[in-house]
């Protein structure tokens, strides 16, 4: 691992581990990438975080960085003088650290129950997915992005979400953009931004995984 | 008018250990509050207005801005009142590892605390027992990795972590004498047992942290008042 000082452990369909791609690619940071197998995890992961044994995990000098949002917290203060990723001013810091907290309960835990769930939670699921992506939406308002004009933290802890919409859309009946049409024209602003568009995977790789996910754990 | 002179306002609660973490943080800084007391069961018009997304406390208002989450309250407490002692650690690694240790406390071995009052049947409660005995393992790792043999985890001052952790000790003595079994002591976690009774007499602690009899008091009340709803 000396040769090189960046590693990041992580699973290309992750929306986790895409927020790291995306700081680390906003800030032109080079490092080594890691494919893991979630069903065979390598000694590495479960050295460098033994706790969750989930990815991502940052390693920089031998030391891991666990959790998505801490990783792009550390990579913003590391690697302070290019983008920043979080605004100076504390109170919009918060700002942008309660948005951020925010996606990971109300998007991703809920997201979760949609494709990982069985297929009687989704009704219930759907429901609190499209109010909470409307809280978002009304966050956002007409701004470029959720920090204004500069893209940020909060930006990048949603985005990743956005190419799994067509998953939780086909799965549940129902369309984003109808409840959340300016959420949807953000989302194509992020993508016009090589950081993003180069860490994001594809709505139809997503969905295959899932749908065949769902097969095998018989969940519908 | 400068960061300093605004006045700040800390909705919350005197048995909620996420509205001690706030109140510590603030007492590091000698920073004056109006402490706005919740009522049990219901919520103040203040609340609702400012953290009308989660309506829970703690919520700090600065002025007239409000901060919610509790830790993300001590770090902007933190940014705001630089003049105090720091909270964060200033190594961007060492803030990594303090922000992810409060991170399993809240999203894994606090919820399972919370859980064993309400658990259904021995098995269920046996199981979190465990889970709060091998938690309070790691953290005893953790202690002795980060303290670096000083006393606090923030090293020779109460730190972002020693906050993060140390507010649920008195839910923990509760939950100790609820369960008839004492998970952190001088046996099982000798560093631990250490930390926790230098944090409790910590003047920027001290207090704000309820007695255990009083909250075990409180606990019984909150738990009529669940069957009751």
């Amino acid at each position: 691992m000396a040769e090189q000082e960046v590693v990041l452990l992580d699973e290309w369909l992750s929306m986790f581990g895409s927020r790291a791609r995306i700081a680390l690619a906003e800030k032109g940071i080079k490092y080594e990438y890691r494919e893991e197998d979630l069903s065979n995890k390598s000694p590495l992961l479960l050295q460098m975080n033994p706790i969750h044994k989930k990815i991502p995990v940052l390693i920089r000098k031998g030391e891991p960085i666990c959790e998505s949002l801490i990783i792009v917290e550390y990579i913003d203060e590391v690697w302070k003088e290019t983008a920043p990723l979080l605004p100076s001013d504390p109170y919009l810091r918060a700002q942008a650290r309660f948005w951020a907290d925010f996606v990971n309960k109300k998007v991703g835990d809920v997201g979760g129950r949609i494709w990982a769930g069985k297929k009687e939670e989704h009704e219930e699921a759907k429901k609190e997915i499209i109010e909470n992506l409307k809280q978002l939406e009304e966050t956002l308002g007409d701004k470029t992005f959720f920090g204004g004009e500069t893209f940020g933290f909060v930006d990048i802890a949603l985005v990743p979400f956005s190419p799994w919409f067509y998953t939780y859309e086909a799965l549940c009946n129902f369309k984003v953009e109808t409840h959340c049409p300016k959420l949807i024209s953000w989302a194509h602003r992020c993508i016009q931004r090589q950081s993003v568009s180069k860490s994001l995977a594809a709505e139809k790789e997503i969905y295959d995984f899932v749908i065949d996910f769902r097969k095998k754990s018989q969940l519908d | 008018m400068s960061e300093g002179e605004k006045v700040v306002k800390l909705l919350g609660a005197w048995p909620s250990p996420f509205v001690m973490r706030p109140r510590i943080a603030l007492n590091i800084k000698s920073a004056s509050y109006e402490f706005l007391e919740e009522t049990l069961g219901s919520k103040s018009q203040l609340l609702l207005q400012s953290n009308p997304v989660h309506k829970k406390i703690p919520v700090l208002i600065h002025g007239d801005k409000p901060v919610c989450e509790s830790l993300i309250i001590v770090e902007y407490v933190d940014q705001v009142f630089s003049s105090g002692p720091s909270i964060l650690p200033s190594d961007p690694y060492d803030r990594s590892v303090a922000r992810f240790w409060a991170a399993y406390l809240d999203d894994k071995w606090f919820p399972a605390m919370k859980a064993i009052a309400g658990a259904k049947g021995d098995e269920e409660g046996k199981a979190l027992i465990q889970q709060l005995g091998e938690g309070l393992a790691l953290m005893e790792s953790a202690y002795h990795n980060i303290s670096k043999g000083k006393p606090f985890f923030g090293g020779d001052r109460v730190g972002y972590l020693d906050i993060a952790f140390g507010c649920f000790l008195g839910w923990l003595r509760v939950t100790e004498s609820h369960i008839g079994l004492k998970l952190l002591d001088q046996t099982k976690t000798p560093g631990l047992a250490q930390w926790a009774e230098t944090f409790c007499a910590d003047d920027a602690v001290k207090p704000v942290m309820p007695e255990t009899d009083k909250l075990s008091e409180f606990a019984k009340l909150l738990m009529a008042k669940t069957a009751s709803n």
